[in-house]
């Protein structure tokens, strides 16, 4: 096979993080994305302009949102000829969609692209009851009156309770939390660990938003210009005192403070052919080099609901022919700060080496101090498709700051125990 | 409410309503690139001083054919029904009247002005102009000349104050060396409709190069690069727009917090956002690194438009350190930093040899506000600013000005009390408040490859304000 090209990030744009009813609460999925979009548009000059493809999406989605990312584009600053779609790997969506249109961009199907998601927790969907919803639908199937009154007839009180959406895995009826929490204390993941990770988040994000870093990652929205949820002035002291919301009586360790609160929000990056951007006097921050998707059987109970990533990340190390020491920068989703600490706990440990990921030797342990630098999604909030948007171009800008070659893992667990990993390297 | 004095001066019924309380009336003025409907005429004053042709020659290059003036002498005069003298009058209403009075050099030669003015302003049309080009005082050869024509600017001024209906009277001071071609580019902007809410106004054309005259009249920023501070809103996203008007490539730059508002200014008019403290340190070194990466290796900026202010208004025995300086950071400490880095022929990105820097004063740098000390100070800095720095790049091509807007119609106007408002808004020869064009559009002429002849100078664009005037 001919060596494909390469598809590089150009930069990126998101809106700040809101807190679920918080500055974005009345505030559609549409109209997040399309402010993500247009301020993408204003940064590189792309008014007026076709992109090859933009691909997005959102977790949790109104049924009027079918075609939600075409509808965006038809309402920004871009050239309207401008395809889109929607795709959805639940907090995968983000860094999927980059997957995505970097393949294509990489087979030359098309030069430029712009991916991410959007998600509100605050604009969640509610939905009519099964039994009102069926019975709407055999009024609306009736062809006679009567039948119409037979149809209305059977609802019944029950039914009309709505439907709200849940953060629960439908085959276990257990929260991601819940998840989360065993999957810890399997691990023996203390509590201070956890905290001391979460204070990190929001200490290295304050500072990067003090440096100015997000200057030209962020545009400002809806009066909120900077991340909702950060905490600065946190610390493992304070975090000390949360009681665990996770997990039951002794032993619980996870706690509001370190798992990611429910947020609002919009992340696009910009991905295109070095050929592209070249013509355009465009940026180039880093490489899209390859990356790998796993999935773990966490209905039985094999296997813990996030932990997906720690296969991912090994098997794509093998096809690059690196080690897990390889990176100058990691960047971990922080769903829980122990899902961070449980995946690199699984990275270190013999035992699942061999057991699990059928390897000689475990991967080995990582340096903390290049893990997460600008903080993640415990500062910054995590509005599910939109993590992904975030992390590849902070993570790009950072890679392309400490030079050529700087090469960098992205590591993102998703619901339904899925796990999406890429890598990225500074051009 | 808020628009009470517009309606009683809008509607026939309330006009006469409004006329009758005393309000002043208040004229649509005429703008953009358009021409007055009536002749414009020109008169060149005999005089014994040096005679320049530069005017003539620059209507001529601008496609004007003038017409001659009419002359208010006692033998052209008749005999109205009740006795009285009639002066001499213009068939039909003329649209601007040119006066070269450069070589006026004795007292009994201004006499020549009043004779042009008197039947010119009777004939004088909605928005039309009256233009003197004198010879600036500092350049004549005896104190009796330097005298007259420093007598031009009162004249001038007196005669703004005097004019109704949207007409304007400015003074252009101009040397023996000034040739047509570089007179050209003031020319123009007076007599259309870009120079509205500038009047009363002198500044001084002095050099003789015009700098490089656009292919396309009406795109004479294109594929040039136009930096423009504060762009999110307001007067910024106006100078913004004027210079997508005129074919620009625009980089528009505004605070991190108003990048939603700066997204919109970008994308409607098709330039770059760039989100930027010009407080920071390197702001100058990241305006130039955006340029060159942005529009190619060898780009350079054509012309920055230091329009990002703030107030932090309060009497000065309320003023702390943080009010103080604030304000002084971002309007003059900002700008001489990004200057200093843009000037420097080195930096990739910097401004280009022939580059155009256009500051933004106000009139209350110029009179001096209650209120105000740290802003007026700042502003009056600009005009300092612009006056030392001049002369320095000259040799290069690089011209520096700035321009001192009076009360421009803006959400932040609009947020002031009333009663004050509608007293600002008036308290001018036009009886009206400019709007973020007027500031734009004088903006671009000073910025315009064309005017390289203009340097140094402060032009206010206030409608004849009576502050500080």
């Amino acid at each position: 096979m001919a060596q494909a090209r390469n598809a590089v990030i150009v930069g990126g744009n998101r809106i700040p993080f809101g807190k679920a009813g918080g500055a974005y609460a009345s505030v559609s999925n549409q109209d997040m994305l399309t402010a993500a979009l247009d301020g993408l548009v204003a940064r590189f000059g792309l008014a007026g302009q076709r992109v090859g493809e933009v691909a997005a999406g959102a977790v949790l989605k109104h049924s009027r949102d079918f075609n939600l990312t075409r509808e965006t584009v038809l309402g920004s600053a871009l050239d309207p000829t401008t395809p889109a779609y929607d795709l959805q790997q639940a907090c995968g969506t983000g860094l999927e969609a980059v997957i995505q249109v970097a393949n294509k961009i990489q087979l030359g199907q098309i030069d430029s692209a712009i991916a991410g998601g959007v998600d509100s927790a605050s604009d969640a969907p509610i939905a009519v009851g099964e039994g009102l919803r069926r019975a709407l639908l055999r009024a609306n199937h009736a062809k006679t009156t009567a039948q119409r009154i037979q149809a209305f007839a059977s609802i019944r009180p029950g039914d009309l309770a709505p439907e709200t959406p849940r953060n629960s895995e439908p085959r276990t009826g257990l929260s991601m939390g819940e998840h989360q929490a065993r999957t810890a204390k399997e691990w023996g993941i203390s509590r201070e660990a956890q905290d001391e990770l979460a204070a990190a988040s929001h200490h290295n994000m304050a500072r990067a938003w003090d440096e100015g870093f997000f200057d030209d990652l962020v545009t400002p929205f809806r009066k909120l210009s900077k991340d909702q949820g950060l905490r600065p002035e946190t610390s493992v002291e304070k975090l000390a005192k949360l009681s665990p919301v996770f997990g039951k009586g002794e032993g619980a360790t996870m706690t509001a403070g370190n798992s990611t609160p429910l947020s609002d929000g919009a992340a696009l990056v910009l991905v295109s052919s070095e050929e592209w951007a070249a013509e355009r006097n465009l940026p180039v921050l880093a490489r899209f080099v390859d990356a790998e998707v796993a999935a773990v059987d966490y209905v039985s109970g094999d296997e813990g609901l996030l932990m997906a990533p720690a296969y991912a990340v090994p098997r794509l190390l093998a096809r690059q022919g690196l080690s897990l020491q390889d990176f100058d920068l990691y960047e971990i989703h922080e769903a829980f700060a122990s899902t961070v600490l449980t995946t690199l706990a699984a990275w270190e440990d013999e035992e699942f080496a061999a057991e699990r990921l059928g390897l000689d030797a475990p991967l080995g342990a990582i340096d903390r101090s290049r893990l997460n630098v600008n903080g993640s999604s415990l500062a910054a909030g995590h509005p599910f498709a939109a993590t992904g948007g975030r992390i590849v171009a902070s993570l790009a800008k950072m890679l392309s700051d400490k030079g050529p070659g700087s090469r960098g893992l992205i590591s993102i667990c998703a619901a339904g125990g899925q796990g999406v990993v890429a890598i990225l390297e500074a051009v | 409410m808020t628009k009470v004095l517009d309606v009683l001066t809008g509607n026939p019924v309330a006009k006469a309503v409004g006329k009758q309380l005393g309000v002043p009336q208040a004229t649509e003025l005429r703008r953009g690139r358009s021409l007055p409907t009536g002749d414009v005429v020109l008169a060149v004053l005999a005089g014994s001083g040096a005679t320049s042709s530069a005017t003539r020659e620059a209507l001529k290059g601008l496609g004007v054919t003038p017409v001659d003036a009419v002359r208010d002498e006692p033998a052209a005069r008749t005999t109205g029904e009740d006795g009285r003298a009639v002066p001499p009058a213009y068939s039909s209403k003329i649209g601007a009247v040119v006066l070269d009075a450069t070589a006026l050099a004795t007292v009994p030669e201004l006499e020549g002005v009043r004779a042009v003015l008197r039947p010119a302003l009777r004939a004088l049309g909605s928005s039309g102009r009256v233009i003197v080009v004198g010879t600036a005082p500092e350049l004549t050869d005896s104190p009796e000349a330097a005298a007259v024509q420093q007598a031009l600017e009162g004249i001038t001024r007196s005669v703004g104050k005097e004019l109704r209906k949207g007409g304007t009277a400015n003074l252009v001071l101009v040397s023996t060396e000034t040739t047509g071609a570089a007179l050209s580019s003031t020319l123009s902007f007076l007599l259309e409709g870009r120079s509205a809410y500038v009047s009363g106004q002198p500044w001084r054309v002095l050099g003789a190069e015009a700098g490089q005259v656009p292919s396309d009249p009406a795109a004479p920023f294109a594929d040039k690069v136009v930096v423009v501070t504060g762009a999110a809103r307001g007067i910024g996203a106006g100078i913004a727009e004027v210079f997508a008007r005129d074919g620009a490539s625009l980089v528009v730059v505004d605070i991190p917090a108003a990048g939603e508002a700066l997204t919109k200014v970008a994308n409607r008019l098709g330039g770059t956002a760039l989100q930027l403290d010009i407080t920071s340190p390197d702001a100058g070194q990241k305006i130039a690194a955006h340029v060159a990466a942005r529009h190619g290796k060898d780009a350079r900026i054509h012309a920055i438009i230091h329009n990002a202010g703030i107030t932090r208004d309060k009497l000065l025995v309320n003023t702390d350190e943080d009010r103080w300086g604030s304000v002084l950071e971002v309007n003059l400490a900002a700008e001489i930093r990004i200057n200093e880095v843009l000037l420097d022929a080195d930096v990739a990105g910097g401004l280009a040899e022939g580059g155009r820097i256009v500051g933004v004063a106000s009139t209350s740098g110029v009179a001096g506000n209650r209120g105000q000390t740290n802003y007026a100070a700042s502003k009056a800095g600009v005009i300092g600013l612009v006056r030392a720095e001049a002369p320095v790049v000259a040799d290069r091509g690089i011209t520096v000005n700035a321009v001192a807007p009076g009360f421009i119609e803006t959400e932040m106007t609009d947020r002031i009390p009333f009663a004050t408002r509608e007293f600002a808004r008036r308290f001018n020869s036009l009886s009206q408040g400019g709007k973020p064009v007027d500031v734009a559009e004088t903006i671009a002429y000073l910025a315009a490859p064309d005017s390289g002849a203009v340097t140094g100078q402060v032009i206010r664009v206030c409608g004849q304000s009576q502050i500080g005037a």
